[in-house]
């Protein structure tokens, strides 16, 4: 009998130099299942996403990250992307001269190799990274530029859904993906994350505000204070807590 | 000036990089007695059946070299290095078999294009196929030539220099020591006096040359030092792209080589020419390790001439070189890019010269620095705008790469300015690797060391993108290579 759950974090623990961030954190996120966090700025919202993606630099002091059975927390952010887990960055990062072209294929291929499977041929590449694009609306000179080099913002959090969608994960975090996107670029990167969402995989969404929750719709939602979840719901709870504002939980 | 430094807080791990060219020949070779006299230099040019003009050319440069002394040997450069025996040297070294030049390629050894196969050079069929012509030297003799036959055709002249003092004396008596005189300084002194072999060029007035020509160096004696010369003549309205890779095996005690090569484009002419310069770097310690002093210079003599550099440098244990151009003619454009990667102890002090003397001259200089290990590297630049060049331009762009805490990058531009018609840029960046970056590649299921090479070959795209695409991707390999270990 195989186990549902995606994702368990067990009473984590976690300070970035001496400052602690998380304090005590439980969470369990199921096959199938999307998962909101919410919280004010400083919350710990975003170290959530980056430990469990392996980001440098954390110091995870007590408690485990349970990911498809299996503790996670001594793999490298490789290992770890490619046993399934996407992170869909606040600032994707600029890498200038590195082809999107180049950085989409060697991902591709890196994450294939793991599963077994053959290095794509370059036309099936092709092929497949053309749906994709157009799913996110983005020009058709998206191949050949630098990756994010000179896009603007709404271009960036595109991109990622872009990637998301290519490389297929079994756990997507999202990680502030609806700031500073206008409503046209919000219902696009919200229609590639539907898309995306099957039975098998689940999403957890880090987000300050409600907005992105009116088009994608959770079944959970958790409220982060001080790094620790203080209230937990179901979608209503993301309303009632836009209405009253974080006063209300603190 | 803008400078922008990213925190890196990942270990640096230096590890020896794996110098996969380190194989020996097992050639014999026919070598001069070790140091260097007046007989050495009669030796070397009688080996070669040179005309007696050859050798008092030869024998003026020796005798100025004896009389500058070795304190003649420049030393403002930021590099340091043991004294160099001088006399503890061998001039010349040609493999046995080759007494005699090889007619063709079915002459050559077949032992010899296995070692070139080896270096991944081939000289035979599969290369005839992309349309490359090489001429591979050995030590000091020139092996091969491929592709004659269609160079002929076109009117090419591209053979070993020694073989085009016999052949083509006019063009040697008129070219050789035009633009690098051998007074020019200590180290073109000296391979004046002992240079061995080398390419010579020459491409006749409107001729476009079909194929690009490659010559590849390699170091093999032990103790041997490598004067190689090359010159290349690019006729009026004639174009030509020539290609250089080095190489040299491990050895413990350091090996010279001095170079020269001097480029002329006469009216409308154009010259490009790239280097992949990989000699060994040395061990990860600083033993060992080729040092590498070349003078390289171009004359875009003509009206509307250009001369074009780019050089990717990842070898040698110490690397002193300025391609330079001198814009003579009006309207010649002169270009230098560079990529220079050191690591462990190795030193580069590279850059360019550019003489603005013509009207409207235009150069361009790019120089990418990428420092690891306990190497340090420096950009040396100069461009001097002469009194008579009016509305001459220039933009310079250095950008330093940092890969660890140990390692440095110096930028050093001299700018000399003489006519206020002048416009001149300059942008400096440095920088390191990027934390940020790398966790973003890895995000994505890339190893550590595959994104931090994905990271510095971004850095050097700029360049890369100006080699003939072959040569292109064989940078990338280099520069992956080289890179091995230094992130971890």
């Amino acid at each position: 009998m195989t186990s549902n759950a995606m994702l368990e974090v067990n009473n984590l623990v976690v300070s970035i130099a001496d400052t602690r961030i998380l304090n005590g954190l439980n969470l369990k996120v199921n096959k199938g299942e999307i998962h909101a966090i919410m919280g004010p700025n400083g919350s710990g919202k975003s170290t959530l996403s980056n430990v469990i993606a392996g980001k440098p630099g954390y110091i995870v002091e007590e408690g485990e990250i349970i990911y498809q059975g299996e503790n996670i927390l001594e793999y490298e952010p490789d290992v770890r992307a490619r046993k399934g887990i996407f992170l869909a960055f606040q600032y994707p990062v600029e890498l200038p001269g590195v082809r999107t072209w180049q950085f989409l294929k060697t991902s591709v291929d890196a994450i294939r190799k793991e599963n077994g499977q053959d290095e794509l041929k370059v036309r099936e590449f092709d092929k497949i990274f053309e749906e994709k694009r157009k799913l996110v609306e983005m020009a058709p000179d998206l191949i050949k530029r630098s990756v994010n080099e000179g896009f603007s913002g709404g271009e960036k959090k595109r991109n990622e859904i872009l990637q998301l969608s290519l490389l297929n994960p079994k756990l997507a975090l999202l990680d502030e993906t609806d700031s500073g996107l206008d409503i046209d670029a919000l219902r696009i990167v919200s229609e590639g994350v539907n898309e995306f969402k099957n039975s098998d995989n689940a999403i957890l969404i880090v987000t300050h505000y409600q907005r992105i929750l009116n088009y994608i719709n959770p079944d959970y939602v958790h409220v982060l204070v001080d790094g620790e979840i203080v209230k937990s719901g179901d979608s209503t709870l993301a309303l009632e807590l836009e209405e009253k504002g974080y006063e209300w939980v603190k | 000036m803008t400078s922008q430094d990213n925190v890196i807080s990942r270990k640096t791990k230096i590890e020896d990089k794996k110098y996969k060219w380190g194989f020996d020949f097992n050639i014999e070779s026919d070598v001069a007695p070790r140091g260097l006299n007046e007989d050495t230099v009669r030796f070397i040019s009688a080996k070669k059946n040179e005309p007696d003009w050859m050798l008092e050319w030869r024998l003026r440069a020796f005798n100025l070299w004896l009389q500058q002394g070795e304190e003649a040997a420049p030393k403002w450069a930021e590099i340091s290095f043991e004294d160099i025996n001088y006399q503890d040297i061998i001039y010349y070294a040609a493999p046995k078999s080759k007494n005699d030049a090889p007619e063709s390629l079915d002459d050559v050894d077949p032992e010899l294009i296995e070692s070139f196969n080896k270096l991944g050079i081939p000289l035979a069929e599969q290369k005839k196929l992309t349309g490359v012509a090489i001429d591979a030297v050995l030590d000091s003799v020139s092996v091969a030539t491929t592709y004659k036959d269609k160079l002929e055709e076109a009117g090419v002249i591209f053979c070993p220099i020694s073989e085009a003092v016999q052949k083509h004396p006019d063009l040697i008596k008129k070219y050789l020591g035009s633009v690098v005189p051998y007074s020019d300084n200590f180290y073109a002194t000296l391979n004046s006096a002992v240079f061995s072999d080398g390419s010579f060029v020459y491409v006749p007035p409107g001729v476009r040359c079909p194929i690009e020509l490659m010559t590849y160096f390699r170091i093999n004696e032990v103790d041997t030092g490598q004067f190689e010369r090359t010159l290349i003549i690019a006729d009026e309205g004639s174009y030509v792209s020539y290609l250089e890779g080095c190489t040299a095996p491990m050895r413990k005690t350091h090996q010279l080589h001095a170079a020269v090569v001097e480029l002329v484009a006469l009216k409308d002419a154009e010259i490009k020419y790239s280097t992949l310069q990989n000699w060994y770097p040395g061990d990860k310690d600083g033993n060992g390790g080729v040092y590498n002093f070349v003078t390289k210079r171009g004359a875009a003599r003509g009206e509307n001439s250009k001369i074009s550099w780019t050089q990717v440098e990842t070898g040698s244990a110490i690397t002193w070189k300025y391609p330079s151009v001198i814009l003579q003619g009006d309207n010649s454009v002169g270009e230098f890019y560079s990529v220079a990667l050191v690591n462990n102890y190795q030193q580069a002090d590279t850059g360019t010269k550019m003489i603005h003397i013509g009207k409207n001259t235009k150069s361009t200089i790019i120089a990418k620095g990428i420092s690891a290990g306990k190497a340090q590297n420096t950009y040396r630049g100069q461009v001097s705008i002469m009194p008579n060049a009016d509305n001459a331009r220039n933009f310079t762009q250095c950008d330093s790469l940092l890969i660890g805490d140990e390692c440095g990058a110096h930028t050093v531009p001299y700018i000399e300015v003489k006519n206020p018609t002048a416009q001149m840029g300059h942008e400096a960046t440095t920088s390191k690797v990027n934390d940020d970056q790398l966790f973003y590649l890895q995000q994505r299921g890339i190893d550590l060391e595959e994104a931090n090479y994905m990271v510095i070959n971004g850095f050097c795209r700029g360049i890369f993108k100006e080699l003939p695409f072959e040569f292109a991707m064989e940078a990338s390999q280099l520069l992956r290579v080289s890179l091995e270990g230094t992130v971890g």
